[in-house]
Parts: C-alpha cells; structure tokens; sequence
C-alpha cells in the first residue's frame, strides 16, 4: 500500500476511535419523554478554585424538602460528598442520582453525608427529583444568586450549569478528594466508595 | 484529484469496516428476527455457572445458556423504575423456578446497562437478586440493543439446533410474575 494511502486508513481508524466514543446513557423509563438531550458537551468548561487540601469554602443553599443547609454544620459531625450535577431534566444528571439513592447504608458505613446541587431552582428540582423516588440525602438549589457556589469551588461553566463534579470533604472541613468529571459520563460509584473508605482508615 | 478520490474511499472504506461492530442499533431488537450478538464474560459465582449451563471461564453468546427460553432484562442501578420493579422481577425468577413447565427452561437474566461489576454487585446486593447479572460498563450491549430505556424486556427462544429468535421485545418491567411467566410461555411456545 502507498505511504499516502496507510496515511488515509490511519485517518480512518482516529475517526473511528472518535466516532466509537460518543456519550452514552441509560436512561430510565421513569423520565418518559420530559428529558432534553443537550447532545455532546465539552468535556470541562471551567477552572477550580480550589484544591485538595484547601478548606472547603462554606455555603448555605436551599433544599428541595425545605429549610436551608449550610456545610459548616457538619463540621467535626460527618464526611461530606457533594455532587455537582448540571442541569435537571437532562440524560446523564437524571442517571445519576437515583444510583445514589440505593447507597444509603454504604454514606452511613463511612460516616458520610451526600449533598446533591444543581444550579436549578426550587420548583424544578422539586418536580425532577420526585422522579426519582424517595431521595434520602438534600437536593440543594444553587439557583439564585446565580451559581455562586459552582462558582466559588469553580465548577462554574461558561453557559451558566455546573460541572458534573464531587468534592469529598472530611469531618475537619478539608477537601481530600476532587473530581471535575467529563460532564457527559456519569463518574462511577465506587470511586466515590474508594476515597470514603481511605477517609476512614 | 484521482488522489484525493483515493483517499477518501479508503477513508469511508475504513470508517465502514471498523464502525461496523461499534455501530448502535436503530431499533431495540425486532421480534421474529435475531438477537444482536452480545459476547458476556462467564460468571465468576458458581451458582450462576451452573443457573445458565456455562462452563467454568472465558465468554459466551446468550443463545449458549442451557435454556430452551432465555429472558434478559436490560436494566440499570441508577434507573428508579429498576429499583421499584426488583422485587417483582425476583418473585418472576421464583415463579419460574416453581413452575415445572418453566424450569430449566427458562433462564433469567440481568444487563446493567452503562453499569460496572461493582454497581451490578450493589444493584444484586441491595434487592437480593437470585439469578445472573452482567455489567455492560462501556454501553456498547446496550447501543447493540438499540439504546433501550430501562426497564426493558428481551425474551429469545433458543431452538434444539443452536438457531434462535426473538420473542419478546418490550419496554417496562413486570407487573405481574404469574401473568408475565404465562405470557413468555405462550409467546415462545413453550406452552
């Protein structure tokens, strides 16, 4: 075969390899047709503001079951896992949490509390998350003023949603573990599960 | 421009051979026709081995499991009507297990699609699941199936010459193990 020519079917296997990995997703029957596909994102679209080690920045958001929850109030009480998704009524976020809501007994295991936070507001949330069955950690809304959480950790995106990222926080307040994920693949559970665990050694 | 027309052949050449396998599906399995191939790695849990007939490693092709009726439900850890429906789908594997008409003949099975061995583990663990679960973690069973929701319901009759097809091929889960296990046996001819 020419030079020119194994040029062209190298080219046509990086196609493939870029073709062959366009996000995927699962998603339950329960969301019906109510979930709009935002089709294939940058994978990041923001830069952190913070690092492993840092102390995580204090907040207070309103939760979906009413009342409010700030961080510190689990200082020297429990670890903490906050998962950033980015938008309700989307693919990947909505085949997300309801995982977590099967785990209960896996956050109690490692004494640990999951803060789920969207830039969504109230209403939203209320109505997507009811999808979902009964949730047992606090759905938080970063809704107003706008991202300012996403944003103070930053994991803010240019279009205004949150990255889909965890931040795992330990009974002192410190962040031992971050990751902004590609925001169209859901991070996998038990990294999560891992880095609770090493919390706990 | 004869090379440049050369080079573009060899391209979409390319692109067409080596795409073929990692293609999605444009429908979930048509009933009547045959099920996409899905390779599986043999369980590591002896009493699944022994469930579906395998032997002791390497891969197999469903139409394989010892069954004249397999049943596959392509679900997912993360999917609430999943979770809801677990128990029901248990109680459908201890109805067919009960039933002489359907056992040994008709095997159950689980694909978490987009799902890993650990989450299927949890997903077996949380609801006690009696019968064989596999991870499908990079999706690619569940684009071979046409990108299904979940729950979702395959049933393939396995015929004495190795030669299969798809009998079954729905959306949603079980509502009602009884009726269901009728159902499967009266639309593969078991009955």
């Amino acid at each position: 075969m020419k030079k020119s020519n194994c040029l062209s079917v190298l080219i046509g296997i990086v196609l493939i390899f870029f073709l062959g990995t366009t996000s995927s997703y699962g998603l339950s029957d329960v969301f019906k047709d109510n979930i709009y596909d935002p089709k294939k994102l940058k994978p990041t679209d923001s830069v952190l503001k913070v690092k492993t080690g840092d102390s995580a920045p204090d907040f207070t958001l309103p939760a979906v079951s009413g009342g409010k929850i700030s961080l510190s109030r689990y200082v020297g009480k429990k670890n903490v896992v906050i998962s950033f998704v980015p938008a309700a009524w989307t693919p990947v976020c909505s085949d997300q949490w309801p995982g977590y809501g099967i785990v209960k007994s896996i956050f109690d295991k490692n004494d640990a509390i999951l803060l789920g936070i969207t830039v969504d507001n109230i209403p939203t949330l209320f109505a997507w998350t009811n999808q979902m069955g009964d949730l047992w950690f606090p759905v938080l809304s970063d809704f107003w003023p706008h991202g300012r959480v996403a944003d103070t950790y930053g994991v803010l995106r240019s279009d205004g949603v949150a990255e889909r990222a965890l931040f795992i926080i330990d009974k002192k307040g410190i962040i031992h573990y971050i990751d902004v994920h590609d925001i169209n693949k859901r991070p996998r559970l038990e990294s999560i599960v891992r880095e609770l665990e090493k919390l706990n050694k | 421009m004869k090379k440049i027309l050369i080079h573009f052949i060899a391209i979409a050449v390319c692109v067409f051979v080596f795409s073929f396998p990692v293609m999605t599906a444009e429908s979930a399995p048509i009933e009547g026709a045959m099920l996409p191939e899905i390779n599986l790695a043999v369980p590591v849990k002896d009493s699944d081995r022994s469930y579906l007939g395998l032997p002791a490693s390497g891969f197999f092709k469903i139409p394989q499991i010892k069954a004249k009726v397999v049943l596959i439900q392509i679900f997912s850890m993360y999917c609430p009507h999943c979770q809801g429906n677990a128990r029901t789908v248990n109680k459908l594997y201890n109805v067919i297990e009960d039933n002489p008409k359907s056992k040994g003949k008709v095997k159950l099975t689980g694909i978490g699609a987009g799902n890993s061995s650990y989450e299927v583990g949890i997903f077996a663990q949380t609801y006690d699941i009696p019968f064989p679960l596999f991870p499908d973690m990079d999706y690619s069973i569940h684009k071979a199936v046409g990108e299904v929701r979940t729950p979702y319901f395959i049933g393939i009759k396995i015929n004495n010459d190795g030669t299969h097809r798809v009998f079954y091929s729905k959306l949603g889960g079980v509502n009602n193990p009884d009726q269901f296990l009728d159902m499967m046996l009266q639309l593969s001819g078991l009955n």
